[in-house]
Order: structure tokens, then C-alpha cells, then sequence
């Protein structure tokens, strides 16, 4: 009793003092009772709250209910008036006027859960099949498939008669299927079993299990046969899935890979700093968001580029102090090139922060492309997947039709005779080095938006980039090509029955055993070449 | 030459005043109780360890303004275990051996709990630990701060098949003790509340697995056959971020398919994109969000002490701080810092804990603590959707055959008599770990 008449108290001075200003006393009361049920802090109350806003005929009440959805609901801890605040925006929830001088720590979000959220959004949506939106009616179509009941079938078909978007259209025609499967009628049963064949929808198999056990034996085989096919289907769906899945896991390994084909491949050094380097590349893709906040979705095509220079200059700077001393010296470059990824793991622990950094997807990498309902490939791998592609061209051709391509593989094969015949070797090295830890300076912008950004991102890494340079062949970009992809696909193809753990396991003793039986890897140098 | 001049006394001055500071330091020595942390500052397990090495030095400084324990000041020894297991154990036995500390707080994976306990039995020496873990263990000489699956993981799974009418289980984890152990405990106790073999799923991942394309199609096979299904994730750490990016690339949201997960805390969330994770759910003991005077309190010390106030507070780092706090209660409860005594002392004894509960110490050296499950927010912050009264930390747990007749009191009373950390009911015996 005491608490309550304190409420009332408290909400007639807060009213009093509000008539001052003169904005919170000519509200509605349904704001007033509103806000003291918000003020409870319990998802209850909020929903009922919620109820009785979208049950007044407020015109503000929607834009509340909105932002109470996504989170921009506030309430003044002093006060208790609501208000919408946005990044950019702060107005009163009450009238719509903005609210000047506003500081966000006076205000307590509203907090709101999941079952809240789905309330919400059917309440907000009018999730209905006769909404004007396409979107709202094919959301409340599909919505309908598990439940649709034959009663449903006169309005269905009314609706479909209406309907002009054709993928509402074919989702009205499912539902009205699904719901035949429900009725009583045999042949319309046998119809609707005989036109769902090939149908992916897994309401479709879920009811068609439940009808393959069926007490009439006629619609039960059916039943059976329509869902032999149909899983036919989803079955070789599922393997070109995994064959995407096993070329997007390949690319990855690509594109980490790919520098060090050149810096390892073609220079022969074996640099264990090349993580190092993906994860620098991963920092400047960090740094350049951190820089631009507003234009995050074309921050990549700043990233890549600005990648490349800091991994590449940081590269040509390890060669110049460090490697060029120790060429032909394999096992001191291997200690030497350790301890700098210690150095660069440790300083960027304690330069930025020993905890992970937050990169961004930029819009366009969210999501999937739908092809059917039971395969659909994520926009980040498939972007992925060409971009490593590219870099490959690109490396390719840099290799192939330029003056530096010709030079680096002058010195790469013949040291000697290269300077004999004026080519610049130091120069050319440094280069080349620097191309190499360019290169997995942009592979790092990739990952990026695949994994963690961290000290520790290089080192996950760099084992698998030295496997897939080794499967394919010391010295051939080909060979690092077809490699990675491979290497993708059978790990994918082994996870399903093996697991995860195994299947990695089983890869690595697969490679073990090629080594043993093709020392040189799948594509290996002939000729003078290969240097023996 | 006057620079030089000035310097040359500028450097005196700097001598003296470092002597002076030595030779205060070496005299305070006598006076005062080492306190040993044992937690890693470089290598894989910094991201989560630096932070409890940083909340150990604030609660020491605290209890030293108060003017210490016993009248004397406590001394913080800290030492880089590198995330590397042996060395855990090694310099475990030096802070034992050489610095003879009074007690240890340490260790975060159960690896490197393993890899210290033999030491801290055979030198008899306290260890408080502060990670919540798989159970099945009680030993004399540790005091488990975190939660027992009981009190994490099973409060968590009740949420699911209660609140959202879960039917349909995926339950993913790395691929190491804690999830292979929780896994088993809630496989038991889900069958035990009738779910099919059939409605679960098992998978294991390696450490830092970053493809998660295949495991989450699955996922999503699996939840598409008509019955509500919930993921519940021991996924440890870095694994964490490409998994929810995956889930929210290939169109599971929170709503159609809850994950709820073991190890996702607020500071795992402070240094990632938290935008596909918003909806999916975490179990604790604590969350920095929940709104009461002593948590206020502590936060605002923390980010005073930190110098930020951008760092966050979370679940471990409150069990250092009633882990410290117990033990400053026992230390002046036994008026010595004695392991046998302390470890006597410490049974019964009752903190607040931050969220507005009473922590106490068990006999069988685990605490009692609320349960609190919440949706990860974009802030990173948690809102609390659920919330237990105390549970009582079970070292045995009852939904594993082998374990189910085991209980551990070390202050005899349900052992017949002799203090034991696991003591089998049936056969009446108390079987492999030290207790004299």
C-alpha cells in the first residue's frame, strides 16, 4: 500500500514539475501509465505496457513500440518520461518533439528478451496475408506452413486467386498443398502428396514423414515414394553444399598460403613470421574502420590496398635487416624468423591490446544467396572465394608478363647468372620478399571478416599455409592453387563422417604420406630449375 | 657540462631514493603475507588471465589501505605462467618453495589445474580457482570459486526446456576436458528428463576453429525438422566469433534457434563485432549489468584502478573477489595463515556476493551461487532474463553413474568421520586423493 501511494506520489510531483515545462502535461495518461509500468523492469510488465499501446490509438504509439523493438526505448531515471533516443537523434516517445541537451547516462534502456521481440514484431508487423507489403505477406505465408490446417483451404485459395507476386503465389500454393495433406479427402491427399515430388521445403518432409507411416497403405507408399525422391534431392544438394564449403575453406587457404609460395616457394626462405603478416594486414583493416566509422561498407577497398603497403613494407624491412644475412642458412632464417613473429605477436599485445579487436562485415559480405530451401551459399564466402581467385590472377600475371615477374624468377633459378646478366639480385630479393608479405597482408583483410583479429591470428595459420605450399609443389603458384583448393574440399568432405578433430588429423597424415611417395609435392620444378 | 651536471645529480638523487626505497621494502618484508597469482600474461590464455592478474592487485591494494590482515600488509607475487601447462606447475612450486606464499589465486583452463594441484597437495599449500569447470574433483588444498556444472550449466538447460519449450538439443563444444565432461553430465540429465537419443547432437571442434560452414548447415538440418531446437555451446573463447558470424550468415537468429553458451563473458564480447550474437544467450553467476549498490561499488573501483573506464567486469572476477574475501575472513577467523587452519576456518563462512546474494563456503570447497542467465546485448552488456536463488555447488556430479555415489566434506561429517574429497556412500570408502 505504502510503496504504491509513494508511486502515485512520486508520479503527481513529477508531474507538477513537468507541467512546468509544459511537454509531459498535456500527454496522453496512457504514456503516464506506460511509463510506470515500464518502470517495473519486468518483461511482463513491458509487454503489457506494449499491449496497451498498440491497443491506444496514439499516433505515437507505433514509433515507440518500434523503438522499443530495436532497442531505443529510454526512460529518465529521475522522471520516468520516455523518450526515443538514437545515435544521432533524441526525442520525446510521448509527442514526437525532439529533446535538446540530452544526456544519455540520466536514461535507462528498456530492456526487451527474444519472446518479447517476437511479440513485438507480430504485434508491430500485423504479420497478415493481406498486408500491401510482399514481404510482410510471404514472412506470414511461410510463417503458416508448419501449422496450416484444411479449415484454412477456401481462404488460401481466395487469396491465391489475388495474389500477383510470384513468390507469394508459390508459397500460397505450398501451404494450400501442405493443407490438403491434412484433410480427409483421400484423393485430394494423393494429388497433394503426387504435386509436393521435389518440393525442399522441409515442412514438406516433415509432414511427409509423418504421412509415410500412415495407416491407409496406398497414400503411405506414396508418401514414401514422393519422400525417396525428395530426399534424392536434398541429398545432392547437400553435396554441392559441402563442395562450396570445401572450395571456401580451400580459397582461405589460398590466400593465406599465396604469399608464402612466393617468399618460401620462389625465395626459399622460410619465414615463420608470414602469420605475422596476415594478422598485420588484419590490424590495418582494423585501423582503417576505426578511421572512416561512417563509410564501414567500402572500408575493405581502402583496406586492401593500405594492407599491402604496411605488410609489404614491413616485409622488405625484415629481409633488408634480417634475412639477407642469413640466405642459404635455412635453419638459423627458421629461429631468426620465429623470434620476429614473437616480436611483432608480443608488440601487438602491447601497443593495441592483448584482447581481440572488433572488425566489421560491411552490408554487402552479410548474409546468403538462396538458391533453394535446403542450399544456400553465405555472400562472405562466396566474395571470398573470388577475391582469392583474383589475388591469384593477379599474382599470376605480376609473375608472368612483368619486368620484376621475370627478374624474381631469373634469381630464383639461377642466382649467379642473374647478376651476370645485370640484374640487380639485392634489390630484386627485397622486392620480392615484399611482394610475398604484401600479399599475405591483403590475405589478412580476408580473414578479417572470417575470424578473430588478435595477436594469435597468424599463428592458426601459418602450419596450414606451409602444408598447402608443400602438398603443391616448392616454386609453382599452380601448384598452390590446386593444392589449397583440395586440401578445402577432402577436409569438408571427411568432416561430415569423421568430425572436425579427425578430419584434420587424417589430412595432415594424408599429406605426411604424399610427401613420403612425391617428395617434390603435386607440381614440382623440372629441369635446371630445380636446382639439382 | 651543466647538462651533464645535472644529470649526473639527477641520477644520485634517483640512487638515493631507490636505496632508501630498498632498504624499506627489505625491513617490510618480515611484516608481511605473500599472496601468490598464478596467472598468464602472455601466450593464447592473456586475453582472459591478464585481467584476474589485474583484479588479484586491486583487491590486495584495497584490503591494504584497510590496513591488511593480521596487522600486517599483503604482498602481491606475480608470476607469467606463459600458458604453458608445465610451467603452471612449475612456477607454482616456486612461489610455494622460494616466495612461500600464503596462498595462491590462479589458473583459468583445467589443464593448468590439473597441472598444479599435485603440487599444491604435496606442498600443502592453498589455491583459490576461479573459472567456473566440469567438477568431478575436490581436493584439500583448492577452493573452487567458479561453478560446477550444476550451477551454470544445468540452471541454463532448465531455462531452455521451461522458458522456450526446447525440444530438439545441439550440444557443441572444443574439443577438451570441460565440454567433453559437461557434455556427458547434460546428455545424462537431458535423457533423464525423456529426451530422445535421437533429439541430441553431439560435436566437437578443435581449439581455435575458425570454419564453421559445415558444422552450422548442420545445425540447421537439424533444427528445420519441426521441433524446437536450442545449441548449447561450451565452444571455447576465439572459436566463438566465427561461429555466431556463421549462424547469422546462414540466417539462424536467436529467435529460431537459441544458442546458449558456457564461455562467452562479458570481456570475450569487448573485443568483437557483437552484432550477429545480440539475442543469443550466456550463463553465469554474474553479469556486469546487474544493478546493485555493492556491484556499482566494485565496478567503479575496478575502472579506478584500471585507469579506463571502457574495461569491463565479469563471472571470474567476481569469484576472486569472494574467493579474497573469504579468505581475509578465515585468515582473521583462524589468526594465522596455517594452510590446515585457514582451510578449516574457510568452511561456513559467508560473503555478499556483488549481485545482491550471500555467497558461503561448502564443505566440499565449492561456493553457493545465484544462477543468472542472459541475452547478449549490442553494447555487449547482458540483460538478465533469468535469475535462481543460491545453489549449492555439487564437486560430484548426480547425473554420471560413476560419480553419483560420490561426495566430498572435508569437514568429515558425511565421510564417517575422516575429511575426504571423494568418498563413496556405497562401499564406504575413501578412495585415491590426499586428505590427512
Amino acid at each position: 500500500m505504502l510503496a504504491k501511494s509513494l508511486t502515485r506520489l512520486s508520479v503527481a510531483l513529477i508531474f507538477l514539475f513537468f507541467s512546468l515545462s509544459a511537454v509531459w502535461a498535456e500527454a496522453n495518461p496512457i504514456w503516464n501509465q506506460a511509463s510506470s509500468l515500464f518502470k517495473q523492469a519486468s518483461f511482463d510488465k513491458t509487454r503489457e505496457a506494449a499491449d496497451m499501446l498498440s491497443a491506444s490509438s496514439d499516433p505515437q504509439a507505433p514509433v515507440a513500440l518500434k523503438a522499443l523493438l530495436e532497442g531505443q526505448l529510454y526512460q529518465h531515471k529521475q522522471n520516468d518520461s520516455l523518450a526515443v533516443l538514437t545515435d544521432t537523434a533524441a526525442l520525446d516517445a510521448s509527442n514526437g518533439q525532439a529533446l535538446s541537451a540530452v544526456n544519455k547516462d540520466d536514461y535507462r534502456k528498456i530492456p526487451v528478451n527474444n519472446t518479447l521481440r517476437k511479440y513485438l514484431r507480430s504485434k508491430l508487423g500485423g504479420l497478415s496475408l493481406s498486408s500491401d507489403d510482399p514481404k510482410v505477406r510471404l514472412a506470414s505465408a511461410t510463417g503458416l506452413l508448419e501449422t496450416v490446417s484444411p479449415e484454412q483451404l477456401p481462404q488460401l485459395q481466395d487469396l491465391l486467386s489475388k495474389e500477383t507476386d510470384p513468390q507469394v503465389k508459390a508459397a500460397l500454393q505450398l501451404a494450400i498443398q501442405l493443407a490438403s495433406l491434412n484433410s480427409s479427402d483421400k484423393a485430394a491427399k494423393l494429388s497433394a502428396i503426387t504435386a509436393l515430388d521435389g518440393n525442399l521445403n522441409p515442412a514438406v518432409r516433415n509432414k511427409l514423414t509423418a504421412l509415410s507411416t500412415d495407416t491407409d497403405p496406398t497414400i503411405a507408399k506414396a508418401a514414401q515414394s514422393t519422400l525417396r525422391n525428395i530426399e534424392n534431392q536434398v541429398a545432392l544438394n547437400g553435396q554441392l553444399e559441402t563442395l562450396f564449403f570445401g572450395l571456401s575453406l580451400g580459397s582461405v587457404l589460398v590466400l593465406a598460403a599465396i604469399g608464402l609460395a612466393i617468399t618460401f616457394g620462389v625465395m626459399g626462405v622460410i619465414n615463420m613470421a608470414h602469420g605475422e603478416l596476415i594478422m598485420l594486414g588484419a590490424y590495418t583493416t582494423y585501423f582503417i574502420q576505426k578511421l572512416m566509422p561512417n563509410y564501414l561498407d567500402y572500408s575493405l577497398f581502402l583496406a586492401i590496398p593500405a594492407a599491402f603497403i604496411v605488410s609489404g613494407l614491413i616485409g622488405i624491412l625484415i629481409e633488408r635487416t634480417v634475412i639477407r644475412h642469413l640466405y642459404g642458412r635455412p635453419l638459423e632464417t627458421l629461429l631468426a624468423t620465429f623470434g620476429i613473429s614473437l616480436i611483432l605477436q608480443q608488440l601487438v599485445r602491447t601497443v593495441v591490446s592483448p584482447q581481440n579487436v572488433p572488425v566489421s562485415n560491411p552490408s554487402w559480405m552479410s548474409g546468403s544467396l538462396e538458391i533453394n530451401s535446403v542450399l544456400s551459399l553465405t555472400y562472405n564466402r562466396l566474395y571470398i572465394l573470388a577475391f582469392s581467385l583474383l589475388v591469384f590472377a593477379i599474382l599470376y600475371f605480376v609473375l608472368r608478363n612483368t619486368n620484376l615477374g621475370l627478374q624474381v624468377r631469373a634469381v630464383s633459378q639461377n642466382r649467379a647468372m642473374a647478376r651476370a646478366m645485370g640484374v640487380r639480385s639485392a634489390r630484386v630479393d627485397a622486392l620480392t620478399f615484399g611482394l610475398g608479405s604484401g600479399i599475405a597482408g591483403v590475405a589478412g583483410v580476408a580473414l578479417s571478416q572470417l575470424t578473430n583479429v588478435g595477436p594469435n591470428l597468424g599463428q592458426s595459420y601459418i602450419i596450414d599455409s606451409f602444408m598447402v605450399v608443400v602438398f603443391g609443389g616448392v616454386g609453382n603458384l599452380w601448384g598452390t592453387l590446386v593444392a589449397g583448393l583440395s586440401l578445402g574440399v577432402i577436409n569438408k568432405f571427411l568432416e561430415p563422417w569423421a568430425g572436425a578433430v579427425l578430419a584434420k588429423i587424417l589430412v595432415l597424415v594424408f599429406i605426411i604420406l604424399f610427401i613420403q611417395k612425391r617428395p617434390r609435392g603435386l607440381f614440382p620444378q623440372k629441369g635446371r630449375a630445380a636446382g639439382d | 657540462m651543466l647538462l651533464n651536471h645535472k644529470l649526473k645529480k639527477t641520477l644520485l638523487a634517483a640512487g638515493t631514493a631507490a636505496a632508501l626505497a630498498w632498504s624499506s621494502l627489505s625491513l617490510a618484508a618480515d611484516d608481511t603475507i605473500k599472496v601468490g597469482v598464478l596467472h598468464s600474461l602472455s601466450g593464447t590464455m592473456a586475453i582472459s588471465e591478464t585481467t584476474l592478474k589485474d583484479t588479484m592487485l586491486m583487491l590486495i591494494d584495497e584490503q591494504n589501505k584497510k590496513g591488511g590482515v593480521l596487522g600486517k600488509k599483503l604482498e602481491a607475487v606475480v608470476v607469467d605462467p606463459a600458458s604453458n601447462w608445465p610451467l603452471f606447475a612449475e612456477k607454482a612450486r616456486d612461489l610455494i618453495e622460494k616466495d612461500k606464499v600464503a596462498v595462491t589465486f590462479g589458473c583459468w583452463a583445467s589443464v593448468s589445474r590439473k597441472s598444479v594441484l599435485p603440487v599444491f597437495e604435496e606442498k600443502n599449500s592453498l589455491l583459490f580457482y576461479p573459472v567456473q569447470y566440469e567438477g568431478e574433483e575436490s581436493s584439500k588444498n583448492v577452493f573452487y570459486t567458479g561453478a560446477a556444472p550444476n550451477q551454470q550449466a544445468i540452471p541454463a538447460v532448465d531455462y531452455l526446456m521451461k522458458d522456450l519449450e526446447v525440444k530438439r538439443w545441439v550440444l557443441a563444444g572444443t574439443d577438451y576436458v570441460y565440454p567433453r565432461t559437461t557434455n556427458k553430465i547434460l546428455e545424462a540429465y537431458l535423457k533423464s528428463k525423456g529426451v530422445d537419443e535421437k533429439d541430441i547432437m553431439i560435436n566437437y571442434t578443435p581449439f581455435g576453429h575458425s570454419d564453421w560452414q559445415s558444422i552450422v548447415a548442420d545445425i540447421k538440418k537439424f533444427g528445420s525438422e519441426g521441433k524446437k531446437t536450442a545449441v548449447v555451446s561450451t565452444i571455447n573463447g576465439d572459436a566463438n566469433v566465427p561461429f555466431y558470424k556463421e549462424l547469422g550468415n546462414q540466417g539462424i537468429t536467436a529467435e529460431s534457434i537459441p544458442v546458449v553458451a558456457f564461455s562467452v563473458g562479458e570481456e570475450e564480447l569487448s573485443g568483437i563485432d557483437t552484432k550477429p550474437l545480440v539475442g543469443h544467450l550466456a550463463a553465469w553467476n554474474y553479469f556486469m549489468s546487474v544493478d546493485t549498490p555493492a556491484n556499482k561499488e566494485f565496478i567503479t573501483k575496478w575502472h579506478e584502478f584500471i585507469k579506463s573506464d571502457k574495461r569491463v567486469t565479469n563471472d571470474p572476477m567476481e569469484a576472486h573477489y569472494l574467493g579474497f574475501n573469504l579468505w581475509v575472513k578465515a585468515v582473521e577467523k583462524a589468526g594465522s595463515t596455517d594452510t590446515d587452519k585457514v582451510e578449516q576456518a574457510m568452511i561456513g563462512l559467508e560473503f555478499p556476493n556483488l549481485t545482491g546474494g550471500t555467497a558461503k563456503v561448502l564443505p566440499n570447497h565449492h561456493l553457493t551461487k545465484p544462477v543468472l542467465i542472459g541475452e547478449i546485448q549490442e553494447n555487449g552488456q547482458f540483460e538478465v532474463v533469468s535469475k535462481t536463488p543460491e545453489v549449492a555447488g555439487d564437486a560430484w556430479s548426480d547425473f554420471l553413474p560413476d560419480s553419483k555415489p560420490l561426495v566430498a566434506d572435508w569437514t568429515g561429517k558425511e565421510t564417517d568421520g575422516k575429511p575426504c574429497g571423494n568418498y563413496n556412500t556405497e562401499t564406504k570408502k575413501c578412495s585415491g586423493q590426499k586428505y590427512e
